[in-house]
């Protein structure tokens, strides 16, 4: 049975494709050439939540589309509004995250004049895309609508852009959307070569010093439960990327924690040591391998990519398997047995022993590893959403984690300001769920502004500032590595963030003593209200431990300070 | 080391500043770029001539596949395919030695499309080799001004890519 065609304008026809592609909620911010569509959306079913700033709409995007896998979408208009969205689509892009941008443009007509609000915005995002298209037909509005859609979760997820003239949306045209997408040079690889993963079995099981590396790709696959029977089938060590956290249980006793730069010490010399990484959805980011020529000089790899140009980029891959996670992992499954890793189970005990990750408490000051451990306390199943910085790396190595999709973060372009408008579209995603923004003072002031959005809309996500006075991550490098000159790093006294939540009439809380931490917590999220905790930490505490840039991973570094 | 790409892509706006933008963002170096619509109109045809070791290529042939509009991209090696480009040159010439350069031009099958009192356009099409040797001997009247397609290659056989 065909659908009958209907007539309707290109507006409306954008909202009617949002609609059976299943968004219920979408972010935004209106201008001149999305009036139509804004139009359209007046009376629609669909959920316009409107930002103050354009960045903001990308990052609740995204945040969206990583707590629930869907696709997350973001509206705004040409010129500034469009080039507005370009870090949040580049943040997307760089940790593959399946978003949909829509941007209005100048009418067809107009486009080359250098005409008012116009800017080239498919020319500025063709490397941070996966695709983008300039919409030349209105009648194309419902294919493309689709293409899009379907680009964009697929395969190697990522953002997808469409940027559309005004006079293509006020155009009737003959509405009717297609079943299927047809793009023949389009075909992502989801099953894994069966010869390649049995020889990747063969591997697995007569080593004796594997460890599994996951990355974002096993969230973005939803194959955690495969990677979970994996590594409890082979007695596999598990380490996770930043990205990947979640995607195994911390608690797991096969867990190593994050590895790399700020990762466990145990998780950085298992890698040094092992004689086979089985990397799954992980692509050997520099934050990961240290120095890339000492990495795992005796290790043959295993990698399991959905992206084959991910295969060999950065490191020498002895068996590649391309493919979906969950199907290769299923697949797996079926050939692995137990490997013998009892003495290598011994020696990791002996190193997590020997090297746990630890601070020194602090009586009169607040620690911020602390705050993390008594968030974790007072709420186990929160998700946790953070900026970037310190705040960022003591929230992935204290928070215990226990499913996928509960670390939300910025980690390939590590987006400073992405943390708090990306935890509104989690908390639009998962209403039921207590959703935490871990933030600094630094990167908090980068898109503050939401709390206009977060109150207007009573989102009630909670905003932990981890107030140091300090842009601490830069300030740290600056104590290693500069001779502690704090070049332009001091943000101390900047602002009082209890009265600005006021001032946009969220609720504020300082906390200046330990003891004041865990009630603050509590009576935040008990309050159901957008909530902002100004914590006044440690400001020179450093996140420890780190391997220096440069370095192999197993020259790893202790940077405790006293408490 | 030099590698001959012919790659299928959409025939549709834009898709020539993905793949420059895709070697200039990675540090890819072009050494010639030839495009043009194939005989299917929906589809065309690039023939890029990139510089690089295995790796390279093979990071270079992975990241264009990811293109949304690349149908395909192949490595056409050198022995069984026959390149061509054309090229055309203007060069000084006068009555004095336009029968000169008309030899050199016959011996490498090139024409003569334009003759003017002070010049002279020649038209050569080959292979690298043929093309610089021609150069060099049209160097001393005087190139004026040089312009080349840029290789074009394709597999010899009954087979197509």
């Amino acid at each position: 049975m065909t659908e009958r065609t209907e007539k309707m304008t290109g507006a409306r026809a954008i909202i009617e494709c949002l609609y059976r592609e299943g968004v219920d909620t979408i972010f935004g911010y209106p201008g001149g050439q999305v009036l139509p569509i804004y139009d359209a959306l007046y009376d629609s079913k669909i959920r316009h939540v409107l930002v103050r700033h354009e960045q903001s709409a990308a990052h609740a995007a995204d945040g969206y589309a990583r707590a629930t896998g869907k696709v997350g979408v973001c509206l705004a208009t040409s010129g500034p509004g469009a080039t507005n969205l370009v870090t949040g689509i580049a943040t997307a892009y760089m940790d593959s995250i399946p978003i949909v941008a829509l941007t209005g443009q100048v009418p067809l007509s107009m486009i080359g004049n250098d005409a008012f609000q116009e800017a080239n915005i498919t020319g500025i995002t063709l490397p941070i895309t996966k695709h983008n298209y300039l919409l030349q037909d209105a009648n194309d509005i419902p294919r493309i609508m689709k293409e899009a859609f379907h680009i964009a979760s697929t395969g190697r997820p990522g953002p997808v852009l469409i940027d559309i003239p005004k006079d293509l949306t006020t155009e009737l045209i003959d509405f009717h959307y297609p079943e299927t997408v047809k793009l023949r040079s389009y075909n992502p690889t989801y099953e894994g070569n069966i010869q390649q993963i049995k020889k990747a079995a063969e591997e697995i099981n007569r080593s004796s010093k594997p460890v599994i590396y996951a990355g974002g790709g096993v969230i973005s696959a939803n194959a955690s439960e495969y990677l979970r029977a994996l590594a409890e089938k082979v007695q596999a060590p598990v380490t996770t990327t930043l990205t990947g956290m979640g995607a195994f249980p911390v608690d797991h006793p096969l867990f190593l924690g994050m590895l790399g730069m700020h990762g466990t010490k145990y998780a950085n010399y298992a890698i040094q040591e092992s004689d086979l990484i089985i990397a799954v959805g992980a692509r050997f980011d520099d934050r990961v391998t240290g120095k890339i020529r000492s990495f795992a000089t005796n290790a043959k790899v295993i990698h399991i990519d959905v992206d084959p140009a991910e295969i060999s980029k950065n490191v020498r891959v002895d068996i590649p398997i391309v493919g979906n996670a969950a199907k290769v992992l299923e697949d797996l499954l079926k050939y692995v047995d137990r490997a013998p890793t009892d003495d290598w189970l011994q020696r990791i005990a002996h190193w997590k022993r020997s090297y746990p990750l630890h601070y020194i408490g602090g009586m009169d000051n607040i620690k911020p590893q602390y705050i993390i451990e008594q968030i974790h306390d007072a709420c186990k199943d929160a998700i946790i959403v953070t900026e970037v910085g310190q705040h960022q790396m003591w929230a992935a190595q204290y928070f215990r984690f226990s499913e996928p999709r509960t670390f939300i973060s910025s980690g390939g372009l590590g987006t400073m300001g992405f943390g708090f408008p990306a935890s509104i579209g989690v908390k639009i995603a998962k209403p039921d769920r207590v959703v935490f923004d871990i933030s600094g003072d630094g990167s908090f002031q980068m898109n503050s502004q939401e709390l206009a959005t977060v109150v207007q809309e009573n989102i009630p996500v909670i905003i932990a500032i981890f107030n140091n006075g300090y842009l601490g991550m830069v300030r740290q490098w600056q104590e290693l590595f500069f001779d502690k000159r704090y070049s332009y790093t001091c943000i101390r006294n900047s602002v009082d963030f209890v009265k600005l939540a006021e001032a946009y009439g969220a609720l504020g809380l300082r906390v200046k003593q330990p003891s004041e931490v865990r009630p603050a917590i509590e009576q935040a999220i008990a309050s159901g209200r957008p909530t902002l905790i100004d914590f006044w930490v440690e400001c020179e505490e450093n996140v420890s431990p780190m391997v220096p840039a440069g370095a192999a991973i197993n020259e790893i570094m202790d940077l405790e300070r006293k408490a | 080391m030099k590698h001959t790409l012919a790659v299928l892509v959409e025939n549709r706006y834009g898709v020539l500043s993905r793949v420059a933008g895709l070697f200039a963002r990675r540090g890819y170096n072009i050494d010639s770029l030839a495009v043009g619509v194939t005989e299917d109109p929906t589809i065309s045809r690039m023939t890029i001539v990139v510089r690089g070791d295995d790796l390279v290529l093979e990071q270079v042939t992975k990241q264009l596949n990811k293109l949304i509009d690349v149908i395909r991209v192949t490595d056409l090696g050198t022995e069984d395919t026959v390149e061509r480009e054309l090229v055309l040159i203007k060069v000084n010439a006068d009555v004095k030695n336009r029968s000169e350069i008309m030899q050199i031009a016959d011996i490498f099958r090139a024409k003569i499309i334009d003759v003017a009192s002070k010049s002279m356009i020649i038209e050569v099409t080959g292979d690298e080799n043929k093309i610089k040797a021609i150069e060099q001997l049209l160097k001393p009247f005087g190139i004026k001004e040089m312009v080349r397609t840029g290789k074009i290659a394709l597999r010899r056989g009954p087979k197509s890519i």
